[in-house]
C-alpha cells in the first residue's frame, strides 16, 4: 500500500493547503474536522456494535461548557477551552455511560437520544442562563497568551484543528488495536465469551463510552470557538442522525473513514444548499441513499477497492 | 468593488492617496461596478418560509422595478438568496463566502433573531454593509457598536410598547393578564418586554399563567382548557405563523375569544389565512405600520403599486415581512442617492456608503423611516387594530387602527431596553398618535 | 390540586394520548416485525396530514358537508399510505434487509429528507388548515369548560377502535398470525413457509397507512405545517422503545402515560411538558429493561 500512503500524504497536505488559496474554507474545513472527531467517537462505539443515537449531547454540553468558562476566564485562552470542553463532556460521559452501558443495541441507541434531547430541551428552556434558542456568544480567546485578529485566529484554529485530529485520530487507531480495542470488538461478537474470560463488558463499554464522549467534546468546542456562538441546535437528534449517517459514510469501522465522511457530507451539503436552495435536503438524501444502497462500506471501502485493483497480490490488512 | 480582506488594501489606499493627490479622483470614491450584488438570507423552508416567500417576492419584486429604472444610478441590481432554513453554520459560511469571494457590495441578514446576533460581529469584521431587515432583537445594537450594520425597521421594544399603549388605550381597566408564547427566544424577549412595559404603566395587573410551549407545537388544547378555567381578561400571544394559526383557531373553537380579549402583536401576517377564524375584538399587530389595506395611504401611489404588484405575482396580499424587504431596498437606494450627492456625483466607496446611511431617512411602501446615527437602529412607526369580521369578506378588517409615532416608543440610544421600560411614566399614554376611524 | 382540575387534566392527557398513539403504533408495528427503527415515518405522517387538509379544504370550498371529510380523509390516508408504503418497500428498502441494522436506519433517514423536500415542492411553505369538521362537531361541555367533541370524543375513539381491531388482525386472522410469527423468528418462520418478503411488505404498508392515519385525523385540529414530521418522529421513538419491541398493547399504554405526564405537567410544572416523554422512557426501562411489555431477545452464538 506504499502509493496509497503517499497519495493519502498528499490529500493531507492538500487540504493542510487549502485555506491558502480559498480564505472561506477555513471555516469549513474546521467544522467538518469537528464533526469528524465526534464521527469518531461514533467509530469507537460501533466497533463494540453499538450505535449511540445522541451523541449530539456531549457536543452541544462541552461547547456550553466552554462557552461558559471563556466567559468566566474573560476571554479565556484557546488550548485551555479545548481541555475544559473536553473535560466536560468527559464527565458527563461519564454520568450517562454509568446509566447507559447496562443497555444494548436499540435501547442503548434511545436511550441516548433521550439524554440528548432532555439536554436539547434544557438548553431550549432556561433561556436566562443559557441564552435560549440565541445561545451563548463565545468571544476569540487569545492563543498562547497573544491576542489574535481575526485572520491570524482563524488560520491558528485551522492548524490546531488540523494537528488535534491526527493526534486524536492516531491514539484512536492505537486504543482500537490494543487490549482493550480489541476487548470492545469482542462485545459485538461475542459478549458472553467475553465475561468468561473475566473481562467486565460493561467496564469496557464505558472507558469507550467516555472515551468518545471526549472525542465527541473537543469536537464541539472546536466548532464553538470557530463560529463564535454556542447554540441548542448543537444537542438536536438530526446533528446525532448526522454523526450517525457520516459513520457509515466514510467507513464504518476506520478512524480515516470518519474524517474522510466528514469533509464529503460538509462538502457535499454546502455545495448542495448553495445550488439547489430549494432543494438540498431532497438532493442530500438521494445522495445519502445511493450510497447507502451501492457503496455501504463507505468512503474507504471504495477506497480499499479501487486500490486494490492496482495493488500486487499480498497486501496487508489494515 | 467593496470591502474584501485583501492584504494588498493597504498598497491599494496608498495609490489611490496619491491619486488624490494629483486631483484626479476623489477621497471616499471607488470605480463604478458593473452591478451591486445583494447577498439576502430569509427562510425558504421550514416553518418560517411564511415569511421567507413573501420576502423573496417582494426582493425580486423591488429588483425588477430598480433594474427597469436603470439600476440605481445606472448600475443594475443582482440578487442571490441563503436559506436561514439550512442552519446557521450554512447561513454563516455562505455569508463569508460571497463577500469574500465573489466580492458581494451589501447584504441583508436576517429574519431569526439568533441569526443577526451572529451576522452583527462577522459583518464588521469583513468590513462588508449589512442591513438587518427583519430580525426582532433589540440586543444586536444594545450590546455592541458598529460601523458596517444598519436596521432599516424597528425592533422588540416598539413593537411591544406600542401593543401595550394600545391595550392600555382600549381596555383601560383590565386586571389579569395571561401569556402563550412560543418557547425560543422570541417568545421569551417579546415577554420580558411588554411584562415590563405593562407593569410600570400598570403595576395593579396582575399575571396569572405563563405558558411557553414548544416550538411547532401542533395543539394547544391543555394549555387552552387551563385558560377556560382561569378566566384571565387578556390573553396574549407573540407567536407566528403556523403556531399562531392553531392557537387562535383551537382558542375560537372552544370560545376563549370570549372570556378573554386576545392580543396578537404579530397577527397581521395570519390575516389572510386565518380569515373567518380571526375573532372579532383581537387586537392586531404589524410589527411596523404594515397593513395591505392600511387607510392612510389608500391613495398613496408607491404603496397601492406595490400591494397590487404582489398580490398579482403571488396571489396573496403583502405581509409585514415583504413591508420590510421593500424597506432595505428603498434605505440602500436612498442611501446611494445621499452618498452619491455628497460625493460629487462620484460612486460611493463602503465608507462613504455607510456614512450615508447614518442619519438617513426614507420611505418604504408607508411612513418614512430614520436610521439613528448614534446606534444605527431604525425609527419605525408602530401600528395596531381591532379584528373585526364582516359579511361577505374573506379577510378581517382592522377597525380602531391606530399608528403610534416612532421617536417616543423606541429605546434611546445607548439605554438598555429593560432598565428603560421600567422608567416610563404614565404620560407616554397621553402622547400623540394617529388614529383612522371605521374599519378598513 | 381539586377533582375539577384533575378530570380536565385527565381528559386533555387521553385526547393527546389518542394522537399519539395513531402515530406510534405505526412505527411499533413495523419495529416489531422488521426490525427497523423508520424514520421516514414523520414523512408519512406528515403527507396524510397535507392530503386531509387539502381534502378538507375541497370539500369545504365545493360546498359539501364537512362531514364527508371524515371518510374521505380515511380512504385519502389508506390510499396514499398504501402506494407510498408498497413503493419505497418494494423498490428502497427491500435491498437493504441484508444489510447491518444501521444502514436500515439510515436509509429511513435518507427517505424522511427527501419526503420534507416534496413536501414543500408539491404543498409549498404556507400553513394549511381544514378544521370545518372540528366546527361542525361542536363542543361539548364539560364542568363548565368547553371541549372540542372531535378532540374528546371522536379522536379517543378511533384511536381506541384501531388499538381492538389491531389486536385482532394479528392474533384473529392468517394474516396477522404469519406476521407475529415473523416478528418472534423470522428464521423459523420461513423454515414453515412463511413468504418473508410478503410479510413484509404487508406489515410496512400497515405501518405507512397508520402513519398517514395519523396525520389525516390529525389535520382538521391543527395548521398542517413544514417541519411537523421531524417533531413527531422523536415522540414516536420514545413510544417504540418504552412499549417494548412490536407491542402494540404497550404502545397504547405508552402513549397513555405520556397524555397523562405531559398534561399533568403542564398544569402543576409547565416548563417540564417537553421533558415528559423521555423521563418516562427512562423510568420504564430502569423498572424493565426491555420495554413495558417486551421480553428478552434471544441472541444467536
Amino acid at each position: 500500500m506504499r502509493g496509497g500512503r503517499f497519495l493519502l500524504l498528499g490529500v493531507v497536505a492538500l487540504i493542510a493547503l487549502m485555506p491558502l488559496f480559498a480564505p472561506w474554507s477555513k471555516t469549513f474545513l474546521v467544522l467538518a474536522i469537528a464533526k469528524g472527531l465526534a464521527v469518531l467517537g461514533i467509530v469507537v462505539l460501533l466497533r463494540a456494535g453499538q450505535v449511540s443515537f445522541g451523541h449530539a449531547l456531549f457536543f452541544a454540553a462541552s461547547a456550553y461548557v466552554a462557552a461558559f468558562a471563556a466567559r468566566l476566564l474573560g476571554g479565556g485562552e484557546l488550548l485551555t477551552l479545548l481541555v475544559i470542553g473536553a473535560l466536560g463532556s468527559g464527565v458527563l460521559g461519564l454520568l450517562v455511560g454509568l446509566f447507559v452501558v447496562r443497555y444494548r443495541y436499540i435501547f442503548f441507541g434511545m436511550l441516548n437520544l433521550a439524554f440528548s434531547m432532555v439536554f436539547y430541551a434544557v438548553l431550549e428552556k432556561f433561556y436566562h442562563y443559557t441564552g435560549g434558542s440565541d445561545g451563548l456568544i463565545l468571544s476569540r480567546p487569545s492563543v498562547l497568551g497573544i491576542g489574535l485578529e481575526r485572520l491570524p485566529f482563524e488560520y491558528t484554529l485551522f492548524y490546531v484543528a488540523l494537528a488535534t485530529a491526527a493526534v486524536l485520530g492516531w491514539l484512536v487507531h492505537r486504543y482500537l488495536n490494543s487490549a482493550p480495542g480489541r476487548a470492545l470488538a469482542a462485545i459485538k461478537t461475542n459478549e458472553t465469551r467475553l465475561e468468561y474470560l473475566g473481562i467486565s463488558a460493561r467496564g469496557t463499554l464505558l472507558v469507550a463510552y467516555v472515551i468518545s464522549a471526549m472525542l465527541a467534546g473537543v469536537g464541539g468546542t472546536l466548532a464553538a470557538v470557530m463560529q463564535g456562538l454556542v447554540t441548542p441546535e448543537y444537542a438536536y437528534w438530526v446533528r446525532s442522525g448526522e454523526f450517525v449517517f457520516i459513520a457509515i459514510l466514510g467507513g464504518a469501522g476506520h478512524v480515516l473513514g470518519a474524517f474522510a465522511g466528514a469533509l464529503v457530507y460538509e462538502g457535499v451539503r454546502m455545495y448542495l444548499a448553495v445550488l439547489a436552495a430549494d432543494m438540498w435536503q431532497l438532493l442530500l438524501g438521494v445522495v445519502l441513499l445511493v450510497i447507502v444502497l451501492f457503496a455501504s462500506e463507505g468512503l474507504v471501502g471504495l477506497w480499499h477497492r479501487i486500490s486494490g485493483r492496482f495493488a500486487p497480490a499480498g497486501r496487508e490488512a489494515s | 468593488m467593496m470591502g474584501t480582506s485583501n492584504p494588498l488594501r493597504p498598497l491599494g489606499r496608498a495609490f489611490l492617496a496619491g491619486v488624490c493627490a494629483l486631483g484626479i479622483g476623489t477621497a471616499g470614491a471607488a470605480d463604478k461596478p458593473e452591478q451591486i450584488d445583494i447577498g439576502i438570507s430569509a427562510f425558504l423552508s421550514g416553518p418560517a418560509s411564511v415569511f421567507g416567500e413573501p420576502a423573496r417576492a417582494a426582493a425580486e419584486i423591488m429588483a425588477e422595478r430598480i433594474n427597469a429604472n436603470g439600476g440605481i444610478h445606472g448600475v443594475p441590481v443582482n440578487l442571490s438568496f441563503i436559506d436561514e432554513g439550512a442552519g446557521s453554520a450554512h447561513l454563516l459560511s455562505e455569508y463569508r463566502r460571497l463577500v469574500q469571494s465573489e466580492d458581494y457590495d451589501v447584504m441583508f441578514a436576517s429574519i431569526s433573531s439568533g441569526n443577526c446576533l451572529k451576522v452583527a460581529p462577522l459583518a464588521e469584521d469583513l468590513e462588508v454593509i449589512n442591513l438587518m431587515w427583519d430580525c426582532g432583537t433589540q440586543r444586536v445594537f444594545e450590546e455592541g457598536d458598529y460601523n458596517y450594520v444598519f436596521r432599516t425597521q424597528a425592533n422588540a421594544t416598539p413593537e411591544m410598547l406600542a401593543s401595550v399603549l394600545y391595550l392600555l388605550k382600549t381596555h383601560p381597566d383590565f386586571e389579569t393578564i395571561a401569556v402563550v408564547n412560543q418557547d425560543y427566544a422570541w417568545g421569551r424577549d417579546s415577554w420580558n418586554i411588554f411584562r415590563t412595559a405593562l407593569q410600570t404603566l400598570k403595576p395593579d395587573v396582575e399575571v396569572v399563567a405563563e405558558f411557553f410551549p414548544k416550538f411547532g407545537t401542533p395543539d394547544f388544547s391543555t394549555e387552552i382548557t387551563r385558560l377556560l378555567a382561569m378566566r384571565p381578561d387578556v390573553v396574549l400571544s407573540t407567536s407566528w405563523g403556523g403556531d399562531l394559526d392553531n392557537f387562535v383557531r383551537q382558542a375560537k373553537q372552544r370560545g376563549l375569544d370570549e372570556r378573554s380579549t386576545l392580543v396578537l402583536p404579530l397577527a397581521e401576517s395570519s390575516l389572510e389565512r386565518l380569515g373567518e377564524d380571526m375573532p372579532t375584538g383581537a387586537i392586531v399587530g404589524a410589527r411596523g405600520d404594515h397593513y395591505y389595506a392600511h387607510p392612510g395611504y389608500a391613495d398613496d401611489e408607491k404603496f397601492n403599486e406595490f400591494v397590487s404588484s404582489f398580490r398579482e405575482k403571488t396571489g396573496n396580499v403583502p405581509i409585514y415581512s415583504a413591508f420590510h424587504m421593500v424597506q432595505a431596498f428603498d434605505a440602500l437606494q436612498a442611501a446611494y442617492d445621499r452618498a452619491i450627492e455628497a460625493n460629487g456625483g462620484e460612486w460611493p466607496d463602503t465608507e462613504a456608503l455607510a456614512d450615508a446611511f447614518e442619519g438617513l431617512s426614507f420611505r418604504g411602501a408607508t411612513s418614512e423611516i430614520t436610521i439613528r446615527p448614534a446606534d444605527h437602529q431604525g425609527l419605525e412607526d408602530q401600528m395596531l387594530g381591532t379584528a373585526k369580521q364582516v359579511e361577505g369578506k374573506d379577510i378581517a378588517e382592522l377597525c380602531d387602527i391606530t399608528v403610534f409615532p416612532a421617536e417616543a416608543i423606541t429605546t434611546p440610544a445607548g439605554e438598555d431596553s429593560t432598565e428603560w421600560l421600567k422608567g416610563l411614566s404614565a404620560d407616554l399614554l397621553d402622547t400623540d398618535v394617529t388614529t383612522y376611524p371605521g374599519c378598513h | 390540586m381539586d377533582l375539577i382540575i384533575f378530570t380536565l387534566a385527565v381528559l386533555d392527557g387521553l385526547a393527546y394520548a389518542s394522537q399519539v398513539f395513531m402515530v406510534a403504533v405505526g412505527m411499533t408495528l413495523i419495529f416489531g416485525v422488521m426490525r427497523i427503527l423508520n424514520i421516514a415515518h414523520g414523512g408519512f405522517y406528515a403527507i396524510g396530514a397535507y392530503l386531509s387538509a387539502g381534502i378538507g379544504l375541497a370539500i369545504a370550498s365545493a360546498g359539501l358537508s364537512p362531514w364527508l371529510h371524515l371518510p374521505a380523509l380515511v380512504i385519502g390516508a389508506a390510499m396514499a399510505g398504501g402506494v407510498l408504503g408498497l413503493v419505497i418497500e418494494r423498490f428502497v428498502l427491500r435491498y437493504i434487509y441484508v444489510k447491518e441494522e444501521v444502514l436500515q436506519l439510515l436509509v429511513t433517514f435518507a427517505i424522511f429528507m427527501i419526503l420534507e423536500d416534496v413536501q414543500r415542492l408539491v404543498f409549498g411553505v404556507q400553513p394549511y388548515a381544514a378544521s370545518s369538521l372540528v366546527d361542525a362537531m361542536g363542543t361539548i361541555n364539560v364542568l363548565g369548560i368547553p371541549y372540542n367533541a372531535y378532540q374528546v370524543l371522536l379522536l379517543p375513539g378511533v384511536a381506541v377502535l384501531t388499538l381492538v381491531g389491531l389486536r385482532w388482525f394479528l392474533h384473529h386472522t392468517l394474516l396477522g398470525h404469519l406476521i407475529t410469527a415473523t416478528a418472534e423468528d423470522r428464521e423459523a418462520a420461513t423454515a414453515m413457509g412463511v413468504n418473508a418478503n410478503r410479510v413484509f411488505l404487508l406489515t410496512f404498508t400497515i405501518g405507512t397507512v397508520l402513519a398517514a392515519l395519523g396525520g389525516a385525523f390529525a389535520a382538521p385540529t391543527t395548521a398542517v405545517q413544514l417541519g411537523m414530521g421531524a417533531d413527531m418522529i422523536v415522540l414516536s421513538f420514545a413510544v417504540v422503545v418504552t412499549a417494548g419491541l412490536g407491542q402494540v398493547e404497550g404502545a397504547a399504554v405508552t402513549a397513555v402515560l405520556i397524555g397523562l405526564g405531559r398534561s399533568f405537567a403542564i398544569y402543576l410544572m409547565p416548563e417540564l411538558d417537553v421533558l415528559m416523554p423521555y423521563f418516562i422512557m427512562m423510568l420504564v426501562l430502569l423498572v424493565r429493561p426491555n420495554g413495558l411489555f417486551g421480553t428478552v431477545q434471544t441472541r444467536k452464538i
